[in-house]
């Protein structure tokens, strides 16, 4: 019986206490940096796309939402020629992230995703490029490739020295 | 001529408060138990959420009203009805302010007896009507719980009735002007309190319905606006009980002056909304049992013992 009336008690002064909700879209809660939210598609430091089709997202997804297909320009430089995610599928494990060997495939702190049409939640290859070079700053996979892929000459990238003359004796 | 019209526009305007106010009850509940629940409740709609009502209005309105093919259709869509007729019927009686009133029956408080223990009809022929297991249960939960708590209930009241020496409510509220009946019979309120809780069906004493035990109860099967009468129907025996208890035992009406007497009835009936929906918030649900055995060993006994005392100290005085 005290028990009872202590536990009503108790209930009523939760009134005063600090609400636990957040109040959504005008307080917002702190996203971290690396929080798995939407997934974009970045270019690198030449504004030329990341992304070289190499499947291995699509081979990474648990929930096969990517679809893409790879081509290649006239210089040999691999693309994709659409690169499609099906964001009702997605469940942002960030495992595509993971397998991505350059870096194109990134996830950013935005989930504020919601239509009112299931279709409009398949981004294309337009939909999901950015500018920018997401997380990581400087990165150009074609100037540390080995091929030449009109990025970059014969011995002209990065960490990378100017071919031997095998047939020369000079040092 | 002009009369009749006046009394019978008072009566329908009573009726339209009273069922925006029980529909009015399902914001304040809502809001209210989400702040004891440091939560804020519904808030986006309307001021302060409180078109939220409209809301949730309109969408019962529109739901699909579906009767399952195995219920016993005319019971089936008779029981919603039962619960909201006897509730506002025993509403005729309240008197809400010396002028606000539908009737002043010379034996209001057994109109309002025999109006509520015609509303357990409601839960039981609901859950037999349904034909579903959970649906019985709940109704056999109904009337176990009812032969349990009418009892103490109708006793806990006759303390006020040898007190004021009248059944009518009028009566009742006059004979507290000096003092308040709250004070005289303390144990008569907290019985009658405890037996309003089983009758409005709401926690602790929701056991018909006992959402984690039996779906919902007697209404497992209702849809759309047949549950939107038992649902209506709920806040308005919450309303109901909190008016009876302001007017048998905190003086009705009755108030300082600088108020008119309907504001007192109202702040003291939500006030009494308020402590419902507390208990609602803080409080287990017993077992079906135990109810009872608190009904029939504990609670008939003291208040036998306090008509006894109340009628012994009655007639030592006078």
């Amino acid at each position: 019986m005290f028990s009872n009336l202590r536990s009503i008690w108790i209930v009523f002064l939760h009134l005063f206490h600090k609400r636990v909700t957040v109040q959504y879209p005008e307080k917002k809660a702190y996203l971290p940096p690396r929080w798995r939210g939407r997934i974009v598609l970045t270019r690198d430091p030449d504004k030329e796309e990341r992304c070289v089709g190499c499947y291995l997202c699509a081979a990474a997804c648990p929930v096969d939402c990517i679809s893409l297909q790879a081509t290649e320009d006239e210089n040999g430089r691999r693309y994709p020629e659409f690169f499609r995610i099906n964001f009702s599928r997605c469940i942002f494990c960030g495992y595509c992230e993971e397998a991505c060997p350059t870096n194109a495939i990134q996830l950013i702190p935005d989930f504020e995703m919601g239509e009112y049409n299931r279709q409009n939640l398949v981004y294309e290859k337009e939909d999901l490029l950015i500018d920018g070079q997401g997380k990581y700053h400087g990165y150009n996979f074609y100037k540390v490739a080995g091929i030449d892929a009109g990025v970059k000459g014969k011995g002209e990238g990065e960490n990378e020295h100017t071919p031997v003359d095998v047939k020369k004796l000079m040092p | 001529m002009g009369e009749h019209v006046s009394y019978v526009l008072s009566v329908i305007a009573i009726l339209l408060v009273l069922v925006s106010i029980a529909a009015g009850l399902i914001w304040l509940e809502r809001r209210m138990l989400a702040l004891w629940q440091d939560r804020f409740g519904p808030n986006r709609v309307g001021p302060f959420g409180t078109l939220q009502v409209v809301a949730d209005m309109i969408k019962i309105f529109f739901k699909e009203d579906w009767i399952p093919r195995f219920a016993d259709k005319k019971v089936f869509i008779l029981a919603p009805t039962i619960i909201m007729i006897t509730i506002l019927m025993s509403f005729a009686i309240i008197p809400f302010s010396p002028e606000i009133g539908v009737v002043d029956f010379n034996i209001g408080l057994l109109f309002f007896l025999a109006m509520s223990s015609l509303g357990a009809y409601s839960v039981v022929l609901a859950g037999w009507a349904s034909n579903n297991k959970y649906s019985l249960l709940g109704a056999m939960r109904g009337s176990a719980q009812m032969i349990s708590y009418e009892v103490f209930m109708g006793l806990s009241l006759m303390g006020v009735v040898i007190l004021s020496g009248t059944f009518s409510m009028r009566g009742i509220v006059l004979a507290q002007q000096t003092r308040w009946f709250f004070i005289p019979q303390f144990v008569g309120f907290v019985i009658f309190f405890i037996a309003g809780i089983a009758e409005a069906h709401r926690l602790p004493f929701d056991i018909p319905e006992a959402e984690s035990e039996l779906v919902a109860g007697y209404h497992s099967e209702y849809s759309g606006m047949k549950f939107g009468m038992f649902f209506v129907g709920e806040y308005l025996g919450i309303t109901l009980i909190s008016a009876l208890i302001t007017t048998l035992f905190f003086g009705g009406w009755l108030g300082f002056h600088f108020l008119p007497p309907i504001f007192w009835f109202l702040i003291k009936m939500f006030s009494f909304i308020l402590v419902f929906i507390l208990l609602r918030a803080s409080l287990p649900r017993p077992r079906y049992d135990q109810l009872m055995s608190i009904g029939w060993k504990i609670l008939l006994p003291i208040s036998l013992l306090n008509i006894l005392i109340t009628g012994a100290l009655v007639l030592y005085f006078h």
